[in-house]
């Protein structure tokens, strides 16, 4: 492999890194790649927080749920997604359940333990206050303790966002790696473009989804910004 | 690697009883391809690579924590960096490495590069946030008995932090180690070339084998350092620090962590 790799690299070392041709033909599959790559990525968080979530809302009130999940979490929090895939791909194939199984269990661990941390750090005294004022359970919850806990949420979407957008390059190696395909491909052909392409977009993605996530926390939670305001006048 | 060509797998979960015995057979130990090798380049690519970022990221964390300067930029740049997906670092590295020496590039060095640039963000941001969170009451008290700045951070703020520190580095072990793994990808070696080379030559059991040894010894590195951590935190006396100190019921995701 090095011997033939050599080889070829003494014809490829004044290659340019981006024959501008290249992304003109090849347009279509990097829309398509896109796609691919922004979709895994949505879904695989979207459906872990459906999942994580009244997971967390059970675990604020009922304690023993939380051990269990840690336990899970610790162990696989540290198995690579590379070794996850790979181990799958006997049972699932190429499969999309392949590269599935692997994002969406990380995001729901991640998710599950930024939703419980932010409703776990909700003040008893405002709550208290709330349901002095009134609020039923649920209104507590929904008008309360999920706006409170926000930030922590989000900061867990940030995490999972980003994480998945990584691990999906990963799944490159069954093909369904969205930009990540091209990084293989430039590895594999010692040709720079797709190589230069798969890196520029998977960052591009990656630090514009974290971006967006910062304004929606901005958005979401008007009041942290008022506080910080007041904060400083004081 | 194009989706259309044939590759092993499908709904055989005999392969993963193969891969086991894939990794007992004793063929696989030896030679350049064996499995000693591969785990000797995997631990030794990881553990210099974890070594050179603790070396550049703790003492600017402890910079960092211990003057309060810079702390905004920092935190972001850390949060950029933890942002980029491991396979560009590790492809950027390698691309770096051809055009400037091609021999330096089927080496050790740029894997080292990736891998060290990758653990640097999330020791940097714990090892920050460890000085940092230590109680002002207490410096004030350190300052009070006529300690310097030096000594406040070398006896008060260091050992207060070393959990937060060893967490950094336990996060940064875990995803050097399952990044290590993509080094086969770039004409690299370690315990990712099972997996690529399985692909190539159609043997699943060599891709689960490649598999579990990868996924054994980021578990290995993770329990290592939780005992380092055990061992090496500072017994706290009062009940009121050890309250203050101890793990609360519930934490959110580690700083700076990303699953890899």
């Amino acid at each position: 492999m090095t011997g033939a790799a050599l080889a070829v690299l003494g014809q490829t070392d004044t290659q340019p890194l981006i024959q501008w041709s290249w992304i003109t033909d090849n347009f279509d599959e990097i829309a398509s790649r896109a796609v691919q790559h922004v979709w895994l990525t949505v879904v695989s968080v979207a459906v872990a927080l459906v999942i994580a979530f009244p997971f967390a809302v059970l675990a604020n009130r009922y304690r023993w749920v939380i051990p269990p999940v840690t336990w899970v979490s610790s162990i696989l929090y540290t198995i690579p997604a590379l070794a996850v895939i790979a181990l799958l791909i006997p049972i699932t194939g190429l499969s999309l359940t392949t590269v599935a199984i692997p994002l969406i269990s990380y995001n729901i661990l991640i998710l599950f333990r930024n939703t419980l941390a932010g409703l776990d750090g909700v003040d008893a005294d405002v709550k208290e206050a709330a349901i002095g004022m009134g609020l039923s359970r649920r209104q507590l919850l929904w008008r309360v303790e999920i706006p409170l806990a926000m930030p922590v949420i989000i900061a867990g979407l940030r995490i999972a966002t980003v994480s998945s957008i990584g691990l999906v390059t990963i799944a490159a190696l069954i093909g369904r790696g969205g930009f990540g395909q091209f990084i293989i491909q430039g590895l594999n052909e010692f040709f720079w473009t797709p190589l230069v392409v798969g890196v520029v977009l998977s960052v591009a993605f990656a630090l514009l989804a974290d971006l967006l996530l910062v304004l929606f926390q901005r958005l979401a939670t008007p009041w942290a910004r008022a506080a910080g305001v007041r904060a400083v006048a004081t | 690697m194009g989706e259309g060509r044939r590759r092993p797998g499908g709904g055989d979960v005999n392969t993963i009883v193969d891969g086991f015995q894939w990794l007992v057979n004793s063929e696989h130990w030896s030679g350049s391809d064996g499995i000693p090798i591969r785990v000797w380049e995997h631990v030794q690519v990881s553990l210099i690579a974890l070594a050179l970022a603790a070396l550049i990221a703790v003492p600017i964390g402890l910079w960092i924590g211990h003057t309060r300067r810079g702390q905004v930029v920092m935190v972001q740049l850390a949060n950029v960096g933890r942002s980029i997906p491991s396979l560009a670092i590790m492809s950027i590295a390698f691309l770096l490495a051809v055009k400037l020496s091609p021999t330096v590039a089927f080496g050790f060095p740029p894997i080292v590069l990736a891998l060290t640039l990758l653990g640097i963000p999330v020791i940097l941001i714990n090892t920050y946030v460890g000085i940092q969170q230590v109680d002002l009451d207490t410096i004030e008290a350190a300052r009070g008995m006529g300690m310097s700045g030096r000594q406040i951070l070398a006896r008060i703020e260091v050992p207060l932090a070393i959990p937060l520190i060893l967490t950094g580095m336990r996060l940064a072990a875990v995803q050097i180690i399952a990044t290590a793994g993509l080094w086969a990808l770039a004409a690299g070696g370690a315990l990712g070339r099972y997996i690529v080379d399985g692909f190539a030559l159609q043997e699943p059991d060599r891709i689960v084998a490649g598999a579990i040894l990868i996924a054994v010894l980021a578990i290995l590195a993770d329990l290592a350092f939780s005992l380092l951590t055990k061992v090496l935190s500072p017994k706290l006396t009062s009940q009121d620090a050890r309250r203050k100190h101890e793990e609360p019921e519930y934490r959110p995701a580690p700083q700076g962590w990303t699953a890899t």
